[in-house]
């Protein structure tokens, strides 16, 4: 599904990611864990075609294609989706219409035609309900005035609605209740099909007792510097980072 | 100061005089002392504080050295009426009773200027002072026959009133258009007007309305200028307000080579209240300047103001928003709100919020902001698969629907947003 080779990347000449090799395939779960700062958010948007970073190397390879080549819009069109860590909130756009035309952006791109309000009233029903998202918020400006946790179902809703082959969740659990998270969690699993990929970024094992990862990788200092099983994010959450970084302290050296 | 003697009235009026008829409902006092104003001071410069930005006289001399009114007759205006309103057209600055819809409803009155009686004829200038601006001075002294609109005391109009001002002219124009409205003692009105060009030549207008809202009167008013290229204006709106009374007015403009208005609302009873808000966009090298009085006189009343500009290529914006608390006018509120998109590196907002308070139990507040479009909100509707192009158009068109979302009227608020964002 998606292959990123050596990828540097850096912002106003400071270097971030530096030299991030990762392969996920299609009907994978991976989580990437790791402290504060280490690059975990800039990994998304880069790939999510954020132009204010600068990939200075590698390659990055979206079911075959040369994904670093394209505009954002055309990322999302070809199928991956970032659910932001902090969503944005855009007074004025109303949510409905917002994906209104962000479906029907995605269609003409893939030659379809623009998807009937019918039946666009309808998947859009039908995904709220997935989410439990409250109806009302359909009419509100995107994000505008929503709660943390509003924001953070909204960002699955549109997951659900846009239905994409790979998703990036940028720490979408946190600041989520228990009810929450299940719902969050939920959302994912009903969405699971074997085809479509999840990259799930958190700092918690608590999400991935509901999402039951493939790898677990740790993101250090613009690396992964560890992958394993499901047991590496238990065995984080009971020993913290401090081996970690000690380890890598003393390899670096 | 001496006073320079303006030459560029001097050749104003010559050319114009020769192809006006005379202007029969202003009285001799105010056509001495406008034509006395326009000797002395005349068409204001730059060096005129108020005019900084806009150097009036310099565009007449360069754009409108020759003004051979070469007017066209229009005869049909029927695409530009609206149908769920009155329609009143006046046309290269007279009112055009036979191209007006017949006005057939109760409490509303529609006189020509050239036919009022003696008392109708004193209210033309009582609002304005003839000796404040070379503009309101030349709009005195060559006005065309335009009309008093009156909404007589306690008459709710239910149909909308919808002013079309359309001009054309072969070459280059001046058109001195003028009105007067009353909206009498608990009578309420709503109001669009609409100033359109067409035709080949370059007109300059110049555009006064007086504009008086009785005590517990309401009046909602649009003016949507859509000059085009063609197109340069003066637009001096002097409104005043009696107690309890409720002025609202919503000015989009969305094109104009030169627009500059000038928006005067003097609060003089209690508890009144005044609401402006402005949507402009600009582009090439075109110069929207708008510039607004709020003249709080008496205690208890309120203002609210918020323009926005979306400035484009080399185009220039200007707010420059000026409330004056009297030392009267205890317990005002006024508020006053500028923001602004500038869409190109070569594109200017000037935004000036002048305050002079002299009350002391008031609460003003003033704020402007600029800035481009938002990058965080439109990398998010890029990473949703909407492209560069329409997720530009949704932020800005959401940036106006403040603005435009104030228009009462639906129809007409329709084909504003329909028209607006064919433009972005
Ligand atoms: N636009 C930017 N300008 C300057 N520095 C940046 C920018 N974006 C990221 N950084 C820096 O890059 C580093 C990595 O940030 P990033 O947001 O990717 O971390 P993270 O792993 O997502 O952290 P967290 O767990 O707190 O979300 C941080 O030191 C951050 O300050
Ligand atoms: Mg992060």
């Amino acid at each position: 599904m998606i292959t990123i080779k050596n990828l540097h990347a850096s912002v106003d000449g400071k270097e971030i990611l530096r030299g991030i090799n990762l392969e996920v395939k299609a009907g994978e779960i991976h989580a990437i864990m790791g402290p504060n700062g280490s690059g975990k958010s800039t990994l998304s948007s880069v790939l999510a075609g954020k132009e204010e970073y600068e990939v200075t190397e590698g390659e990055v390879l979206f079911n075959g294609k040369n994904l670093l080549e394209m505009p954002a819009e055309d990322r999302a069109r070809e199928g991956l989706f970032l659910a932001f860590q902090y969503p944005v909130e855009i007074p004025g756009v109303s949510n409905v219409n917002f994906l209104k035309t962000a479906v029907n952006e995605i269609r003409t791109y893939k030659g379809l035609e623009a998807m009937a309000p019918k039946d666009f009233l309808a998947l859009v029903k039908d995904k709220q309900k997935l989410v439990e998202l409250d109806g009302k918020l359909a009419n509100r400006s995107v994000n505008e005035g929503f709660s943390g946790g509003e924001k953070k179902r909204n960002e699955i809703f549109q997951m659900a609605v846009l239905d994409p082959c790979l998703a990036i969740l940028d720490e979408t659990d946190s600041g989520l209740d228990i009810d929450a998270l299940k719902i969050v969690a939920n959302g994912v699993n009903t969405l699971k099909d074997g085809k479509k990929a999840f990259l799930v970024i958190t700092h918690y094992q608590r999400l991935l007792d509901y999402i039951v990862p493939d790898f677990v990788h740790i993101l250090y200092q613009g690396k992964i510097v560890k992958s394993g099983g499901k047991e590496l994010a238990m065995e984080l959450e009971a020993k913290g980072y401090d081996e970690i970084k000690k380890q890598f302290e003393k390899e670096s050296a | 100061m001496i006073a320079e003697k303006s030459h560029t009235a001097q050749h104003i009026i010559e050319q114009i005089s020769a192809k006006a008829s005379k202007v029969n409902f202003i009285n001799d006092s105010d056509l001495t002392k406008a034509l006395m104003y326009l000797e002395n001071i005349g068409i204001p410069t730059n060096k005129d504080e108020n005019y900084k930005y806009c150097n009036m006289d310099a565009l007449f001399k360069k754009e409108f050295k020759n003004l051979d009114q070469k007017l066209i007759e229009i005869k049909n205006v029927a695409e530009y009426k609206l149908e769920d309103a009155i329609n009143l057209v006046v046309l290269n600055g007279h009112y055009s009773e036979s191209l007006s819809d017949k006005v057939i409803l109760q409490g509303l009155h529609l006189t020509a200027f050239s036919d009022l009686d003696t008392s109708g004829k004193k209210l033309i200038s009582s609002l304005v002072n003839v000796e404040s601006d070379g503009f309101i001075a030349l709009n005195t002294v060559f006005s065309g026959n335009g009309f008093h609109l009156q909404v007589q005391k306690g008459t709710v109009l239910h149909m909308p009133i919808h002013i079309l001002y359309i001009s054309s002219s072969e070459s280059e124009a001046l058109i001195n258009t003028r009105n007067l409205i009353e909206i009498q003692d608990n009578a309420e009105a709503q109001i669009i007007e609409q100033q359109i060009i067409i035709g080949k030549g370059k007109v300059f207008t110049n555009y006064l309305s007086e504009k008086m809202i009785g005590a517990n009167a309401k009046l909602n008013s649009c003016l949507f200028q859509n000059e085009g290229s063609f197109g340069y204006s003066v637009n001096t709106s002097q409104v005043q307000v009696q107690r309890d009374g409720h002025y609202d007015n919503t000015t989009i403009t969305l094109g104009g080579q030169v627009v500059r208005n000038n928006h005067n609302v003097a609060l003089v009873g209690q508890n009144s209240q005044a609401h402006l808000n402005g949507l402009f966009s600009s582009k090439s090298n075109q110069l929207v300047d708008n510039h607004t009085l709020m003249d709080h006189q008496v205690p208890h009343c309120e203002s609210n103001e918020l323009y926005k500009g979306i400035i484009n290529d080399k185009s220039t914006g200007v707010f420059n928003g000026k409330i004056y608390v009297r030392k009267d006018a205890q317990k005002t509120n006024a508020y006053q709100s500028s923001k602004n998109i500038l869409l190109s590196d070569d594109a200017t907002i000037n935004t000036k919020p002048q305050l002079e308070i002299y009350a002391d139990d008031v609460k003003c507040s003033h704020g402007t902001s600029t800035g481009k479009i938002d990058e965080e909100a439109m990398f998010y509707l890029n990473a949703r698969g909407i492209g560069k192009e329409s997720a530009r158009k949704m932020l800005l068109a959401s940036f106006a629907r403040e603005v435009i979302s104030k228009i009462e009227l639906d129809s007409f608020r329709d084909k504003i947003t329909a028209l607006f964002e064919n433009e972005l």
